[in-house]
C-alpha cells in the first residue's frame, strides 16, 4: 500500500506543485480537510486559504486561490488561479495587491463580473499574508 | 538603361526598408517566444480542467445547465472572430477571413475580437455585435469580457450556438483558421491538445471512476462550467497571438531576406553598369590618342 500521495498544482502560467507527499490539508468549501493516501475519489471547490503540504515528515505551506481539487486514490489535483509557495511569497506585493482589490471593490458602478474578479483577487492576496505572517508568530 | 544615380538611390531606398522590417522580425521574435511561452504553459491547466469537466458531466447525468443545453434546431449562430489588431503579419488575416467570408451571412452574428475582423464585418455588411479589443499579453480579463458577451446572447435566447473563429498556433510557420464549437458543450475538447500540432484536439473520456462531491455535483459543474468558458477563450486568444507573433516574424524575415537580395541585385547592376561606362571612357581616350599620334 502506498503511504505517498501524488500532489499537483496547476495555475494558468505553470506547474507550481508536483511532489509525493504524506498529508495534504486543503481549504475545501465546507470546511479544511484532510487528505492522506487512498482517499476515497472526490471533487470539491477550494477556496482561497493555505494548504499544508506534509512531505518527508516536514511541513510545507503554500498560499492558493480559488479553484478546484480533484482526489484520486493516488492524485491529488488542485486548479486554482493563483499559488505560491511559502518562500515565493513576497509580502510587499501581496499587501499592495490587498489594497488595490480592495480600493477597486470601493468604486462605484462595478458589473458583477468586476466584483467577483476583485473579490477573487482579494481573497488571494489575504491568503498569501496569512501564510507568510503565520510562520512568524 | 538607368543612370548610376538613379540606381544609388533605389539601393538606398531598399536598405532603409530591410532595416526597418529587420527591427520589426526581431520585436516579433521576442514577442513570439513569449506568446509560444504563454500558450504552451497553460497546457496542463486546461488539460486538467478538461478531464475534471469530463468526470462532472458523466457523474451529473441528470442535471441540467442552461450552458449544456443542446438546440434541436439551431437557427442563429453567434460567431466569435479572434483576429489581429495590426497587419503585416503575412496571410493570417486573410486566410481567416476566407473563412468567415464562407459563413451563413444571413444567420450569424459576429463578435470580434481585434480590429481586422471588425473592419471586414464592416466592410461584408454583415452583423456586428460587438468589437473587443484584447491585450498584447492577453490577460484572464479580457477572455472573461468576450465570452460574458457570446453566452449573454446564448442564455437570452437570441442565438442558438456560440462558435469561436481563430488561428490555430500549429507551428511557427503554421498556423490554421480554426472554427469550434464553444457552445452549447458538446464535446469537451481542449484547444491546448493542438499544440503539439494534434489537429484533432481530444474528446476526454470520465475514468469510469465513482466521485464523491463536495458540497454536490451540481454546485461544483455549474462554477466550473462558465469558468471553462472563459478559460477556453483564454487558451483561444493565447493561441491566436502566438499564431499573430509567428506569422508576423516570418512574413518579416521574407521581406527582409526579399529587401537583401534586391540590394544584391541592383549593387551587381551598378557595377555593372560603371564598369562599362569607365571602359567606354577608357576606349575613347585611347581611340583619341591614336588618331592624334
Amino acid at each position: 500500500m502506498a503511504n505517498t500521495i501524488k500532489l499537483e498544482i496547476v495555475t494558468p502560467k505553470s506547474v507550481v506543485y508536483s511532489e509525493e507527499v504524506s498529508m495534504v490539508g486543503l481549504p475545501g468549501r465546507q470546511g479544511d480537510m484532510g487528505i492522506y493516501p487512498n482517499h476515497v475519489p472526490l471533487m470539491t471547490k477550494v477556496n482561497a486559504g493555505e494548504i499544508e503540504v506534509t512531505r518527508e515528515g516536514q511541513k510545507e505551506l503554500l498560499a492558493v486561490g480559488d479553484g478546484f481539487a480533484e482526489i484520486m486514490p493516488e492524485k491529488i489535483s488542485i486548479l486554482t488561479d493563483m499559488a505560491a509557495l511559502e518562500a515565493e511569497i513576497d509580502e510587499a506585493k501581496a499587501e499592495e495587491a490587498l489594497k488595490a482589490a480592495e480600493n477597486r471593490l470601493k468604486g462605484e458602478n462595478l458589473s458583477d463580473e468586476q466584483i467577483i474578479a476583485a473579490e477573487a483577487a482579494a481573497a488571494a492576496a489575504m491568503a498569501q499574508l496569512k501564510v507568510k505572517r503565520r510562520n512568524r508568530s | 538603361m538607368p543612370s548610376t544615380r538613379d540606381i544609388r538611390r533605389r539601393i538606398k531606398s531598399i536598405k532603409n526598408t530591410a532595416q526597418i522590417t529587420k527591427a520589426m522580425q526581431m520585436v516579433a521574435a521576442s514577442k513570439m517566444r513569449r506568446a509560444q511561452d504563454a500558450a504552451m504553459a497553460g497546457r496542463p491547466y486546461a488539460e486538467l480542467m478538461n478531464r475534471m469537466l469530463a468526470e462532472v458531466t458523466a457523474t451529473a447525468t441528470d442535471f441540467q445547465h442552461p450552458l449544456l443545453e443542446n438546440r434541436t434546431n439551431t437557427k442563429k449562430r453567434a460567431i466569435i472572430l479572434v483576429s489581429t489588431d495590426k497587419g503585416l503579419c503575412g496571410g493570417l488575416n486573410t486566410n481567416l477571413l476566407r473563412d468567415a467570408a464562407q459563413l451563413d451571412k444571413e444567420n450569424s452574428v459576429f463578435i470580434c475580437a481585434g480590429r481586422k475582423g471588425a473592419q471586414f464585418v464592416g466592410r461584408t455588411r454583415r452583423e456586428l455585435t460587438a468589437e473587443l479589443s484584447y491585450a498584447d499579453v492577453p490577460e484572464f480579463s479580457d477572455a472573461r469580457t468576450i465570452a460574458k458577451f457570446g453566452v449573454d446572447l446564448y442564455t437570452e435566447g437570441t442565438v442558438d450556438a456560440v462558435d469561436v473563429l481563430f488561428t490555430n498556433f500549429i507551428s511557427t510557420i503554421n498556423q490554421k483558421p480554426e472554427l469550434r464549437q464553444l457552445l452549447p458543450i458538446v464535446n469537451i475538447k481542449g484547444v491546448e491538445g493542438t499544440v503539439a500540432g494534434d489537429n484533432e484536439g481530444h474528446t476526454l473520456e470520465a475514468s469510469g471512476q465513482e466521485f464523491l462531491f463536495e458540497p454536490d455535483a451540481p454546485e461544483v459543474l455549474s462554477s466550473l462550467l462558465p469558468h471553462y468558458i472563459n478559460y477556453q477563450l483564454f487558451q483561444i486568444l493565447l493561441e491566436s497571438k502566438a499564431s499573430e507573433h509567428s506569422s508576423r516574424m516570418v512574413a518579416m524575415k521574407n521581406a527582409t531576406d526579399n529587401a537583401n537580395q534586391i540590394i544584391k541585385d541592383l549593387t551587381l547592376e551598378y557595377n555593372k553598369i560603371r564598369q562599362a561606362s569607365i571602359t567606354s571612357e577608357l576606349l575613347e581616350i585611347t581611340t583619341a590618342q591614336m588618331a592624334l599620334g
